[in-house]
């Protein structure tokens, strides 16, 4: 692979394909958009396949023309990596699911989809702190325009809404970097993450990428705007959201926040575990209640969303280990689950859960693979979801047992909310013949579901292939904030045998020997 | 210095001048069949103009005994202003043919030129005296512009509005002269920083500083002096309307920054509290007042209300990487601006007449995508949402006020975007999501228009980040000749 420049090529390859597919018809840029999502998935396998597992912290890396205030510099690490295989896996089935239901504008959607991908992947390759900025906050622009044009009713609010909230914290993220580069002297970020900043500074700058991380992520209370605009999106606008954008801000945390701003990171160590158990706890009653699927998941997505930053601060190897897990896992199964609403909403054309019932009988395909991913967003051992709420949970428990038993609750209530609607949905009676005139899946959902269906298996019963990658890099990342560790809120004894020993022949007399101490 | 040399420092000038007098008498003998030629004349003589500005004319020095400079900020300024005044020359006649009886008449682009050589001087004074001059010729060729379409009473109404409160304006800042020479005794701007550095200086010198920045304030259209904008750009014909947004603009702005470093630089601390308050001002009210505005020109109004504000920012850090910041600014708003009223000149109705209201552009993506896809890219790239060009702009200045040390100001004005972004963003939804309106027919936007819109939209999309490294450089080295 030496010399082959192939994370400019997995960016060219959809950009291209956009430009095209705003000069051809409708049928034209769906193959166009389909082709050019396989290429870029191909290219992703490529990347895998050579990249050397334990060898160099960066690799793929290129060194670009440097324009004024940003150089175009890429490199993956192992977290990149994952994330991007996450992209360019969902990718294609994204096209895919929009096939049949996307009949409007649709060179325009196939184009805000490409360009969406080329965002996403620039993102994580990104090497360069401004060049990071823009790929991060031009994802924007294509998710409002998808959002805005092919969305449901209420979209222009959904629309709005998502581009407010998001753009108001990156932009305080800003104001930071311009600090950061200026007083580090550059913007490259493996050089930043091996800066220090004054403890006094860091916390500020950590509140500033605090305000866009937490937003992206979401993180409750700033997670309003997810319901909504999941609820709004098209289909397969909400995979993507739920897929990938959702992790820019985990991401973010660890490419960013963690490395960059240790010292900060450990002493708000409360504020993340504080909002993230409201989270887990708060999300998942709201989602009890919902009688919208979509927003039934995307509550859901909030309250995996808070493991996954529980796991990130816990400062050890299983935690962080965990939360990238959960990333992956929640990438997959919620992007799944919406593929699961959006194939009934394509039948019935409604995501209210009452309208629905029985659908076991006349679709059994379908009730079983929504069953097998409710069941992964439980965390059934066999499943990813079970990998990572027990790495990430366990890495919490290390640190702050309270955290842990709080957000553990989210096993519990996400099985409640999950579980009841699987009853509602699938069991019990036909509620009208509407539903019962809905066929099973079609070969091509089946085909959209079946490989992500795979990958949730594969990563539940052999996390290895998908933890191999980071291992050598959360060591890094721990090197390098171990010094900013919180000490754990449990102060286990190591026991005392020699004193239990001494404790009979003695007692008498120590007791006489020590008046002073109280009893 | 002899006057060869002087008057080759000045040929910019000259050249608008004695080729602007000598269109009006063509002008004034040719009647109204002669305005495509004294157009693409006046087209060609800020062409030349801009040739000169290669020899001494662009970085001679001081020339008339530190009446006038020609150093690179000027320059840089000049082509800006030559450049958006030409656009504003080209982009007329369409729009006048359309309009109901009133041609196109000559004297427009002759008082275009007339306005062009006041900004040029504007630019490039050194002397308060200078200043002077060269605002009152920019600003009576404009009060004319302004009320250009005779027969339509808005279009008076602009005009006269526009005179007398340009007219107190420029009262105040002579007033603010008057006091700074009275104080300093002397008009010259180096004379009178060396006023401002002495340890004591008399409280009128403040007075003056005041003065100086609240009538530049009304040029600049920044908030508190910025009630005329609105209501002029409404009623003034569009194509005078881009050219206010844009040309007059950086010369006002360039002038700012040139009396705050030159003539008052040592009084930094004082005048950046006027500039911290203006440039925040401008934005929020700017961003606050539009949103509820249902015609497109005073939304542009609002919108270069909000622009002036960020420009100052840069100004604000006070340092040569602030009023790079500016000048990088003004250069990519100049594109970004003459673009949307490009896109706004080809808003028309069923019969062909202009239509300004907001509404009007229901659905013009699916009745003309490709100019809806250019007015989306100018309104992204004016709420300075990356990868356009726009965030550079808002970049340069914000990272300038970092290094200043400026947090507060900087991240509250980053902020403030965000209400900005709004506004900008309803122009979209209109276009993209709302149903086809029936007001808005298809049509052609013919070579001219369609080139200049293509030009300026691929300027400003990401393909112009490859601009950066010539304009940093450019700029970088404008604002070091003022230090």
């Amino acid at each position: 692979m030496d010399g082959f420049p192939i994370l400019s090529v997995m960016l060219a390859v959809p950009a291209i394909a956009a430009i095209a597919c705003l000069f051809l018809s409708a049928e034209g840029a769906r193959w166009t958009a389909l082709i050019a999502t396989f290429i870029d998935l191909a290219l992703g396998i490529l990347l895998w396949l050579n990249f050397d597992i334990g060898g160099a912290q960066w690799q793929f890396v290129e060194q670009g023309i440097r324009l004024g205030f940003f150089s175009w510099n890429l490199g993956i690490d192992g977290f990149a990596l994952m994330l991007i295989m996450l992209s360019v896996f969902l990718m294609p089935i994204c096209i895919g699911a929009s096939w049949r239901s996307v009949t409007t504008r649709v060179p325009e959607y196939m184009a805000a989809f490409l360009l969406t991908e080329v965002l996403m992947i620039g993102t994580f390759a990104a090497q360069d702190l401004f060049l990071f900025y823009l790929f991060f906050e031009a994802g924007l622009i294509p998710m409002y325009l998808i959002i805005g044009i092919w969305g449901g009713a209420n979209r222009i609010y959904a629309s709005y809404k998502f581009f407010l909230y998001t753009l108001l914290g990156s932009l305080l993220m800003l104001v930071a970097m311009l600090y950061m580069a200026g007083t580090a002297g550059t913007s490259s970020i493996p050089a930043l993450q091996a800066y220090d900043f004054p403890a006094g500074v860091q916390t500020w700058l950590w509140l500033a990428f605090f305000a866009s991380f937490a937003v992206k992520m979401p993180m409750w209370p700033v997670h309003t705007w997810l319901p909504d605009a999941h609820v709004q999106a098209p289909t397969a606008g909400s995979v993507i959201l739920a897929g990938v954008l959702l992790k820019l801000g985990g991401y973010g945390f660890l490419r960013f926040s963690l490395p960059m701003f240790p010292e900060a990171s450990g002493e708000l160590t409360w504020l993340i575990f504080g909002l993230s158990a409201v989270a887990v706890i708060y999300t998942s009653l709201v989602a009890l209640v919902q009688a919208d699927m979509k927003k039934l998941i995307a509550y859901s997505s909030v309250a995996h969303m808070a493991i996954v930053t529980i796991g990130l601060f816990a400062f050890n190897r299983q935690g962080i280990e965990g939360a990238m897990i959960m990333m992956l896992s929640h990438g997959l199964v919620s992007g799944a689950l919406f593929l699961c609403v959006g194939v009934i909403y394509d039948r019935l054309h409604t995501r209210e859960i009452a309208r629905y019932g029985g659908l076991s009988i006349n679709m059994p395909r379908y009730a079983i693979l929504f069953l097998f991913f409710t069941m992964a967003s439980i965390g059934l051992p066999g499943t990813s979801g079970f990998v990572a709420e027990f790495l990430a949970l366990m890495g919490t428990y290390q640190v702050s047992t309270w955290t842990a038993l709080l957000c553990t609750t989210s096993i519990i209530l996400g099985a409640a909310y999950m579980l009841y609607l699987y009853r509602r949905v699938a069991y019990g009676e036909i509620p009208s013949d509407e539903v019962r005139a809905m066929p099973d899946l079609s070969s091509r959902e089946l085909w959209l579901m079946a490989p992500i269906a795979a990958v949730v298996l594969w990563m539940g019963v052999y996390p290895e292939s998908f933890l191999a990658p980071m291992r050598k890099d959360v060591a890094v990342l721990l090197q390098r904030i171990d010094r900013a560790a919180p000490a754990s809120d449990s102060r286990p004894t190591a026991g005392n045998p020699a004193a239990a020993a001494a404790h009979g022949a003695e007692h008498a007399p120590k007791h006489e020997a020590t008046p002073g101490e109280a009893h | 210095m002899d006057y060869a040399a002087n008057l080759a420092m000045t040929l910019p000038e000259l050249v608008l001048g004695v080729g602007a007098v000598a269109l009006m008498l063509v002008a004034a003998w040719g009647g109204s069949g002669s305005t495509r030629a004294v157009s693409w004349a006046a087209v060609a003589i800020l062409l030349g103009a801009g040739i000169a500005l290669t020899g001494p004319a662009g970085s001679g020095g001081v020339a008339f005994d530190g009446l006038y400079r020609a150093d690179a900020f000027s320059t840089f300024a000049k082509v800006l202003i030559y450049g958006a005044t030409a656009v504003a020359i080209l982009m007329a006649p369409a729009f006048f043919q359309r309009t109901s009886g009133d041609d196109l008449r000559p004297e427009y682009p002759v008082l275009l030129l007339l306005s062009a050589t006041g900004m040029g001087i504007m630019v490039s004074a050194s002397d308060m005296l200078t200043l002077y001059v060269g605002l009152e010729l920019q600003s009576l060729s404009a009060y004319v512009l302004a009320s250009f379409m005779r027969r339509d009473t808005r279009s008076a109404e602009a005009g006269l509005k526009y005179f007398v409160l340009g007219a107190l304006a420029s009262g105040i800042l002579l007033y603010g002269i008057s006091l700074v020479y009275g104080f300093s005794g002397t008009t010259q701007f180096d004379a009178i920083a060396g006023a401002y550095a002495t340890a004591n200086r008399s409280m009128g010198l403040l007075f003056g500083l005041v003065f100086v920045f609240a009538g530049l304030a009304f040029k600049m259209s920044a908030v508190p002096f910025h009630m005329w904008t609105p209501d002029v750009y409404e009623g003034a014909p569009t194509p005078v309307t881009a050219f206010f947004a844009s040309a007059p603009k950086v010369a006002a702005v360039a002038l700012g920054v040139r009396v705050a470093i030159e003539a008052m630089g040592p009084a930094l601390v004082e005048w950046r509290q006027i500039v911290i308050f203006a440039a925040l001002a401008s934005i929020l009210l700017g961003a606050v007042a539009a949103i509820g505005q249902t015609n497109i020109k005073r939304l542009l109004a609002y919108s270069s209300i909000n622009n002036v504000g960020f420009a100052l920012i840069g100004l604000a850090a006070g340092t040569p990487e602030g009023v790079a910041g500016v000048m990088t600014y003004l250069a990519i708003y100049v594109v970004m601006t003459l673009g949307s009223f490009l896109v706004v000149l080809q808003m028309r109705d069923v019969a062909g007449q202009p239509v300004e209201a907001i509404d009007s552009l229901a659905g013009m993506s699916r009745t003309r995508p490709a100019l809806a896809a250019a007015m989306a890219i100018f309104m992204f790239s004016l709420a300075g949402i990356p990868p356009l060009f726009g965030f550079y702009a808002k970049f340069a200045v914000f990272s300038a006020a970092v290094d200043a040390g400026l947090f507060p100001l900087a991240a509250v004005g980053i902020a403030a975007s965000t209400i900005g972004a709004y506004y900008y963003l309803r122009v979209v939804k209109t276009m993209y999501f709302d149903e086809p309106a029936t007001a808005f027919v298809k049509g052609d936007e013919g070579p001219l228009a369609g080139g200049l819109i293509a030009l300026s939209a691929v300027v400003i999309s990401p393909l112009g980040y490859l601009l950066i490294p010539a304009l940093a450089a450019w700029s970088i080295a404008a604002a070091r000749s003022l230090f």
